[in-house]
């Protein structure tokens, strides 16, 4: 079969720079090309020039063949919309919140004048019917903030799908998804793909969901194409030793887990949290009430990694501010070494909040800016220690060393650091207050992949060496299966299993966690499965009652 | 672009010059608002008759010849009262803009790190000053405390307090819910080290653009008040009063009205042009 579109030696330089480095690949009617890489990879640059959407400045090289014509001449018009779509990864800034879904989906055929408004408002109702949006009617009047993302996510595609396009580019179109989202929204792109017969080239830097996907694969680094290949023999036998790094860090929830459970005392013990957040209403209508936690208990042993597992909402990080004192709780306890942190208030409280820190999310945001590294890091033996100042530039230089930066780190601003860096740095600080419990809030979810294993494996290695416990939040359960002994796994404020990692991945007691378990993308394109169940509807959220021995399910 | 200062420069000052000097707005704001503080500095050496003197030569005459910008009313020469005239001018700006900033920010941030009944009390109180105009209330306070340009400065300073107490807490809430300023708490840092060492360097860059921004403001209610009569007294050669006091003779001497006049406009466009550039300069997004 003859190509759709064709690039050849695809280069893009932006000042000087090489971004995208002689590029070159086919893609078929009906097939699935995933562009692989880590940030900086020129995946998304390389999706850019076959757009037109390069920045002014940038310079792009080479032919890319699209219906006898080279998209990359700078005489073509690129045929956006009708010959090549584009869906992003973000859907709330891909539609226009001030126009309704209607509005937006027929503006592109009127525009185009592909066809009457009537007509086209007929064909985007069918469209969204199509993309598995329920009661479409209703829906094209409501603004996109009205609507889920996936269902945002639902609407773009159906928005890319009405102009016809032959080739359609997704820059990772379910990154900013629930992964119980994420399989309905691939499940989606593949039906169209074979129905329909266009061809998908799928950004992404998720293996799973590459193997899941993909026909073809071109894995790329540093804005050269390391390996192309058919997905299956990508996966078994990679030839560059690139994949095959990127494939060893990947972690996998298939993986059979050698962690033995310590079998040690209660250290942390959280009873009976409730918390409700008040959303502000109008001016003589009280907001809706919001039960971000509804009761809920656990207990964390010494020395154990306890995962608290859920998809966006379900009370997950919320339970670990409270814990961490960061959040008020409406009723409850959280006893620590038996004391109870929900009472203490003023110097108690400041004293005792050493022995609970925290390691957040957005490497971006957890470092104060206008602080030095070396300050930072010194904050909790500054406010808790009374060390002399060269005691302290000591402590800081060997925390920077157990971290993985050098002692002349220090003295610099976090602004000069990269993501996994700053990652660190937020754990050196975390450390610098010896405490006994870590909260690890989603503190990889905004790396690349070899980056996170790096930064798994230091939690590892500090979490022994320093004996510490570790409460790991986090929506992916691949990453869990790798660090967690234990396993919490929540929805809609509710613990709904709690069980030993082990026994939980290997028998998932509650129909939820067997979904969570199910439509995780694995990354192995053996693997491939048909249509993934559904996860909607009402699941068991009863008292937990034990069913093994410390397995935990709601009833 | 600036990796050298990186190694050893705290806060890598002189990139920020430079960026602020490649803005054309920064480098002319930067330009007249030092020429006035020369000016301001040097009034004496460069003025060349005592501005208060009377019947230096003749009443009125017109720019040219020995008084380079004519005399008024009273003969004095307009040139080195325009010079006087800046050191004052100066004066209003930053002492009334210190009291707005240093009282605006103190509400401002109280009511962003305290939150609760506090936030309520605080930020409720600038709402309703806010629906006051500046000059309303710098009129009433005048109206309290007597004209002279002490009160008039202290009034515009008083008037300016909800403008920056607004941004200030805007700012404030930003960085405190940022995760670095709760890794903090979860050190157990206390409320002075939380506001002093993070919240203040932080909302500081956005309230010194503010501030350059709010002198240009102070000095033209300044200036108004003293039009009116409220604030500058005679003899006191104050742009503002000068103005006021040209008005007799707008026909006869249109110089006396328009160069006053001319030099509170450069000073305004002085200060917003330097604003301008150092916010431009100062955000980290535009910097990249």
């Amino acid at each position: 079969m003859s190509a759709l579109l064709s690039v050849k030696d695809l280069s893009v330089s932006l000042g000087g720079k090489t971004l995208v480095d002689g590029i070159s690949f086919d893609l078929a009617p009906g097939e699935v090309l995933s562009i692989v890489g880590e940030s900086g990879s020129g995946k998304s640059m390389t999706a850019k020039a076959l757009m037109g959407l390069l920045p002014p400045k940038a310079n792009a090289t080479g032919t890319a063949m699209f219906d006898g014509a080279n998209l990359l001449a700078p005489d073509t018009k690129t045929p956006r919309g009708t010959g090549i779509g584009l869906i992003f990864q973000e859907p709330m800034t891909a539609l226009t919140p001030v126009l309704t879904i209607g509005m937006q989906l027929t503006e592109a055929l009127v525009s185009h004048e592909l066809c009457s408004k009537d007509e086209a408002r007929s064909r985007a109702i069918d469209m969204l019917d199509r993309v598995g949006i329920p009661v479409p009617a209703t829906r094209m009047r409501q603004y996109p903030h009205e609507l889920s993302g996936g269902m945002r996510q639902r609407v773009v595609i159906a928005m890319m799908m009405l102009l016809g396009p032959r080739v359609l580019i997704a820059d990772e179109p379910t990154t900013a998804l629930d992964v119980t989202v994420q399989a309905q929204i691939l499940d989606l792109l593949k039906e169209i793909v074979s129905e329909t017969q266009i061809g998908l080239i799928l950004i992404t830097h998720d293996m799973g969901v590459v193997a899941e996907m993909a026909d073809h694969v071109l894995v790329m680094k540093a804005g050269k194409a390391e390996e192309l290949g058919p997905v299956a023999d990508l996966f078994a036998l990679p030839v560059a030793a690139y994949t095959r790094d990127l494939l060893d860090a990947v972690p996998r929830i298939d993986a059979v887990s050698t962690r033995a459970e310590p079998e040690t005392e209660t250290l942390l013990s959280v009873r009976n949290i409730t918390k409700t957040f008040q959303t502000r209403g109008a001016l003589f209508k009280s907001g809706a009430a919001h039960r971000a936690l509804d009761d809920v208990s656990l207990e964390v042993r010494r020395g154990e990694t306890l995962a608290l597992v859920g998809e966006s909402g379900s009370g997950k990080t919320t339970l670990g501010r409270v814990i961490a004192r960061l959040t008020a709780a409406d009723a409850g306890q959280v006893l620590l070494e038996d004391t109870d942190l929900t009472c203490l208030a003023g110097r108690d409280l400041q004293a005792r909040r050493r022995a609970v820190q925290m390691v957040f999310q957005d490497p971006y945001a957890s470092l104060d800016p206008r602080q030095t590294v070396g300050r930072t890091i010194a904050e909790p033996m500054i406010i808790h220690d009374t060390l002399t100042k060269a005691e302290r530039t000591q402590r800081v230089e060997s925390l920077l060393g157990k971290v993985g930066l050098g002692a002349d780190m220090a003295r610099r601003y976090p602004h000069e650091f990269s993501g996994g860096q700053r990652q660190r740095i937020a754990i050196a600080r975390a450390m610098a207050a010896r405490p006994t419990l870590v909260i690890a809030d989603e503190p990889t979810s905004a790396l690349d992949v070899s980056i996170q294993a790096r930064v798994l494996d230091l939690l590892e290695g500090l979490k022994q060496s320093e004996d510490l416990t570790m409460l790991f939040i986090s929506h992916d359960l691949a990453v869990v299966r790798q660090i967690a002994d234990r396993v919490a796994v929540m929805r809609n404020g509710r613990i709904l299993e709690l069980g030993p990692a082990s026994a939980l991945f290997a028998a998932p007691k509650h129909p939820y966690t067997r979904a969570l378990i199910d439509v995780a993308p694995v990354p192995d394109p053996t693997r491939k499965r048909g249509k993934r169940p559904v996860l909607q509807g009402d699941y068991p959220t009863g008292p937990l009652k034990e069913v093994d021995a410390g397995h935990w399910v709601a009833g | 672009m600036n990796t050298s200062t990186h190694q050893d420069g705290p806060r890598a000052a002189p990139g920020f010059l430079r960026r602020l000097l490649r803005s054309p707005s920064g480098a002319i704001g930067l330009a007249i608002v030092l020429l006035l503080i020369f000016c301001a500095l040097f009034a004496e050496m460069l003025a060349p008759y005592n501005p208060a003197k009377m019947g230096a030569g003749g009443r009125f005459l017109p720019p040219g010849g020995d008084h380079l910008l004519g005399t008024d009313e009273f003969g004095r020469d307009l040139f080195s009262r325009i010079l006087f005239g800046s050191r004052i001018t100066l004066l209003i700006g930053a002492v009334a803009v210190g009291i707005s900033l240093t009282i605006g920010m103190a509400v401002g941030m109280i009511a962003a790190f305290r939150r609760g009944w506090i936030e309520a009390i605080l930020m409720r109180s600038t709402d309703v000053l806010f629906s006051f105009t500046e000059t309303l209330i710098a009129l009433s306070f005048v109206a309290v405390l007597g004209p002279s340009l002490q009160n008039a400065v202290i009034a515009v300073g008083v008037a300016g307090i909800p403008f920056y107490a607004r941004t200030c807490y805007a700012a404030a809430l930003v960085e405190t819910s940022k995760s670095y300023f709760e890794a903090s708490i979860s050190a157990g840092a206390g409320p002075a080290r939380l506001v002093l060492v993070h919240l203040l360097p932080n909302v500081l860059p956005t309230m010194i653009v503010v501030a350059t921004l709010g002198v240009s403001t102070a000095i033209l209610a300044a200036a108004g008040l003293s039009f009116l009569g409220l604030g500058a007294q005679p003899p006191t050669s104050e742009w503002g009063y000068m103005l006021a006091g040209s008005r007799d003779y707008i026909n006869r001497a249109p110089w006396l009205m328009t160069i006053p006049g001319i030099a509170i406009a450069v000073t305004v466009l002085g200060f917003n042009l330097l604003g301008d550039g150092l916010r431009t300069s100062l955000d980290p997004v535009e910097r990249k």
